[in-house]
């Protein structure tokens, strides 16, 4: 498309509305208007200016604030469902089935469609996520539509504009005043004291306020960007980790996706607040509620193994600190953090049993089962000896006979075991269970009797490492700058002009508060007496303004 | 008198200067609209209307310190603190306003605003409580105090577009906004219900036990303070002589809950229509009067103005601590928790608003309802999510 050459001299992109350099309205339909749509400046867009090709559509698409506002309330609209019933991740199950079964045992039928619909994993849902993407692209594609053509029109503007601009602005006024450039000399000085920068050409004045607070918007879109692009970094491979580690006291355990990281516990530690120590303020509190917990701790140690130390090789492993993990207070290390997430209190950790006559009582000895590590045999003196055939850390029931175990955690241990003696040199099995015993094969002569147990705490930790964060942060602190920028302060305008035929002109244009450029405009006119102006938008307001509060 | 009682002494002299404030921001707009000559008059109604303000101010924020003190930490961890913090930065954000523009209609609606959530948070249980693991950090601190802080700038101009609204709706044509400005009002009554019927049953002292069958099939216990209007799953009373609950609910509805709602709706309805029936007119008639001579152009631009400085206040707060707070306590940034996605929405919601006000020129009346859906958005994180969609910040 040509170039717009205006009256002026001035040569315009194709699709420049108001001349860059003077403001001369460059077509019928502008000069058609009373007030010039003033946001850009006239300036020419890619989106008002090509409408053909494909790439045009789309661009145009994008960059429409009405599409873009649509997909912001769509999402917004998305997010609140989301809300209605707990998604997924708060859900106390992990197989698809035990999750669609609980949605519909606790919330009956409506929790079903809720499921069915994916309405549990709304968040992680594609259509969701491209919403968000098409968010992304509209920041991207409305931006760079706008802020290029803005930046070089207010950079091009001329103090001295013909009056075909002004008197499309929506504050405008016009008339004779008795010593015109006596006033325009006064209003200058005046408008210096209000801290405007005020360029003077001739008996034009253009005086400019807050002209950086037009950026705004774009610095805050770029930082909305940086945000999501970090968020979008995640998916690759290497800079997220998100883990869950099960550590019981006395236990040291690979920490998973680190470099030859381990970590031992040395013990967990609950604490509730007691009545006494903080009786006179807390006391009814506590009183209402019952106990409130104070603290979940995790005092650890981390070691550091060399290279082939994750494959078995953890002889040679150096100590590199002690550490208490709280919650709110993580454990860091390199690019890891390790969190207080969960605990397991009194998980049961040894067992000791004794072998004994059913009938007399009569020990043969004792011995200790390690329950994270059983060994298959413990023998006893004189001849005696336990044999452990089977163990079930989590026993439930029998089912054709054979015990079930649910976890291989030892919520529940069972052992079928077979104790030789003398007597028997060939075993009497026995399936020894906390408080009873079956004998599967007939009486026996000996048992296992339980004689105490010893339990440790687990710590429920998370491993995460997200090198996206500096990225996030950044984008966050220009958001911040960017909203900042655009809403603390704004743009102003006052022209003021003295024409050839002796008429004064005052025009102003403000991108918000449009009260206050009004307010400015007043200041001015008590010391050098400008002509009335109008707001040509809001008629009412002029007669409104007499009536006070 | 040790420092617990003494800041609940502070909040109450808070309470009673808020309310005396506005009586004088009325004073204020009526001489205010008499003529010119009682321009004196008006200046002297509104200087004492900001004083008494200020000194409750005062006197609040006193309250504030005082109760930090006591307590070893920022009063804002369950639901009364927090909402009556909520309460004092609606004041604080009014002085803030009131300096920059000087409207006394603007008090006038905003501090019994403030008054009412004073009373809505004082109905929760009063009671310092420790603080549980997840709570005790920094960031939560400063998420909390600077997210009330925005949501109550925000919820100014709420109250400059209820003036806008009015003023400019027209009152004796039966339209769609005069049927919505009627419905704000009623709704503004529906929290004085809240306030009464509460009040009302525990003057009388009333306590009812039942066990029932929780969602995870375990029996429960349950003490109504309110006389049941429904009653739990497979409820029982445990004394004799109890009130039979009329309805009973499925499992996942708490019927306490829904019981206090009920509640507040009947005492509600019942203020509502007593006071139609005294007045003779639609409550949003009656106090037409007073904003009568208010300047629509200023309110509109208070109603802007105050969601161009609220929302970056917001943000930072509800947003950008949240998440380094949430990042420390959780090990996640973001949990698309429920309380998160409405501070989300909440979010997107203002920015919607920004951008048709600026680039679609979307001012007057139809930015005036949009500032108060935006309320509606806030009070419904702070008072339905807490209450009815239970996550991590759930108080009650
Ligand atoms: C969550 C998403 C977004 C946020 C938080 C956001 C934020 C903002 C803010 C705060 C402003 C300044 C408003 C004012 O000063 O009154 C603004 C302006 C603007 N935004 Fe957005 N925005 C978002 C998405 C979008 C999208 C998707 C579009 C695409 C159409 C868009 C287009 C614009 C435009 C055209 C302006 C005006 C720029 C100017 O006048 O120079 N924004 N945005």
């Amino acid at each position: 498309m040509d170039k717009i050459v205006c009256t002026c001299g001035n040569i315009n992109p194709a699709g420049t509305e108001l001349c860059e350099s003077c403001g001369r309205p460059l077509n019928q339909n502008i000069s058609d208007k009373q007030v010039v749509d003033m946001r850009y400046e006239g300036s020419a867009r890619r989106s008002q200016t090509y409408k053909t090709t494909i790439i045009d559509k789309i661009w145009n698409f994008f960059s429409s604030v009405k599409v873009g506002m649509w997909i912001i309330g769509i999402i917004l609209i998305a997010a609140a469902i989301g809300t209605i019933l707990p998604q997924v991740f708060y859900v106390p199950a992990t197989n698809e089935a035990d999750i669609a079964a609980y949605y519909e045992r606790i919330y009956g039928n409506f929790g079903i469609i809720y499921y069915e619909l994916g309405l549990s994993d709304l968040y992680s849902s594609w259509w969701f996520q491209g919403l968000v993407g098409m968010l992304g692209i509209s920041l991207v594609i409305a931006s760079l539509d706008r802020v290029i053509p803005l930046y070089k029109s207010l950079k091009k503007q001329k103090t001295k504009r013909h009056i075909s601009f002004l008197m499309r602005q929506r504050v405008y006024g016009t008339g004779e005043v008795e010593e015109p450039i006596a006033n325009i000399d006064q209003a200058e000085e005046k408008l210096k004291t209000m801290r405007y920068k005020v360029k003077r050409e001739g008996n034009a004045i253009l005086a400019e306020k807050g002209r950086f607070s037009r950026w705004g918007p774009y610095v805050n879109h770029l930082g909305l960007i940086l945000f999501l692009f970090g968020v979008m970094l995640r998916a690759l491979p290497g800079f997220y980790v998100d883990e869950t580690l099960w550590l019981r006291e006395g236990e040291r355990l690979y920490i998973p996706e680190t470099d030859g990281y381990f970590l031992e516990s040395k013990q967990f530690i609950y604490e509730t607040y007691s009545k006494e120590e903080s009786e006179e303020v807390f006391g009814d509190a506590i009183e209402r509620v019952g106990s409130i917990a104070k603290n979940y701790q995790s005092d650890v140690a981390l070691y550091k193994g060399p290279e082939d130390a994750v494959a078995g090789n953890t002889e040679e492993l150096s100590f590199v600190k002690e550490a208490s993990i709280q919650v709110n207070k993580p454990l860091k290390f390199d690019n890891f953090s390790v969190f207080q997430m969960d605990f397991r209190l009194d998980e049961l950790a040894k067992m000791t049993f004794q072998l004994q006559d059913k009938e007399t009582q009569e020990s043969f000895g004792e011995f200790t089962i390690d329950l994270a590590d059983p060994q298959s045999e413990y023998p006893l003196v004189n001849g005696y000896k336990v044999e452990i055939l089977e163990y079930y850390a989590s026993f439930t029931e029998f089912v054709d006979g054979i015990p079930q175990s649910e976890s291989p955690i030892p919520n529940n241990p069972a052992f079928l075991i077979k104790m030789y003696s003398p007597e028997y040199p060939n075993g009497e099995t026995s399936f020894v269970m906390i408080k009873n015993t079956i004998e599967p094969l007939g009486e026996n002569q000996h048992k296992l009797a339980f004689q105490s147990v010893e339990t440790r705490d687990v710590s429920g930790l998370t491993v995460r490492k997200d090198l996206t964060l500096p990225l996030l942060g950044i984008g966050g602190i220009i958001f911040m700058i960017g909203v900042a920028q655009g809403s603390y302060w704004n743009h102003r305008r006052i022209w003021i002009q003295l024409l050839e035929d002796g008429q004064v002109v005052i025009a102003a244009h403000t991108n918000k508060n449009w009260l206050s450029v009004k307010k400015d405009i007043d200041e001015v006119s008590k010391v050098a007496h400008l002509p009335q102006y109008e707001d040509q938008q809001d008629k009412e307001a002029k007669k409104e303004k007499e009536e006070g509060v | 008198m040790d420092l617990v009682s003494l800041s609940s002494t502070l909040l109450f002299i808070a309470f009673i200067a808020y309310l005396l404030a506005t009586i004088l921001f009325g004073g204020a707009v009526k001489s205010s609209s008499s003529t010119n000559d009682n321009s004196k008059s008006y200046d002297r109604w509104g200087k004492a209307a900001i004083t008494v303000t200020i000194i409750g101010f005062i006197s609040n924020l006193s309250y504030f310190i005082t109760r930090w003190i006591a307590a070893g930490h920022a009063p804002v961890s369950n639901l009364y603190e927090f909402t009556t913090a909520f309460g004092m930065m609606v004041v604080a954000a009014f002085i803030l306003i009131y300096f920059i523009y000087k409207t006394p209609a603007l008090g006038l609606f905003a501090l019994p605003i403030a008054v009412l959530i004073i009373s809505y948070a004082s109905m929760f249980p009063r009671e310092i409580s420790p603080l549980i693991p997840a709570l005790k950090s920094y960031w939560l601190t400063v998420h909390v105090i600077t997210a009330a802080l925005g949501e109550s700038i925000l919820a100014i101009s709420a109250v400059a577009g209820f003036i806008y609204l009015l003023k400019n709706i027209d009152q004796t044509k039966k339209t769609k906004e005069r049927f919505w400005i009627e419905a704000v009002m009623y709704t503004i009554l529906l929290v004085v219900g809240f306030v009464v019927s509460t009040t009302t049953f525990t003057i009388a002292d009333y306590k009812a036990e039942y066990t029932y069958v929780g969602k995870e099939e375990i029996e429960e216990t349950m003490v109504y303070t309110m006389p049941a209007l429904f009653g739990m799953n497979e409820s029982v009373a445990v004394a004799e002589n109890t009130f039979e609950p009329l309805v009973e609910m499925p499992p996942i509805v708490n019927a306490k809950k829904l019981t206090t709602v009920v509640w507040s709706i009947i005492f509600g309805t019942a203020i509502y229509i007593l006071l139609r029936l005294i007045l003779r007119k639609r409550l949003s008639l009656v106090l037409q009067p007073l904003v009568k001579k208010s300047n629509s152009q200023l309110m509109d631009e208070i109603g802007y103005r105050a969601v161009l400085i609220g929302f970056p206040v917001f943000t930072l707060g509800a947003l950008i601590f949240a998440m380094i707070w949430a990042h420390e306590a959780w090990s996640r940034f973001w949990g698309w928790d429920p309380k998160e996605v409405w501070a989300l929405i909440t979010f997107l919601f203002y920015a919607v608003f920004l951008h048709l006000r600026l680039t679609k020129g979307w001012e007057g009346k139809k930015s005036a309802w949009f500032a108060l859906l935006g309320f509606i958005i806030i009070m419904f994180n702070l008072i339905a999510v807490n209450l009815i969609i239970a996550g991590l910040h759930s108080y009650a």
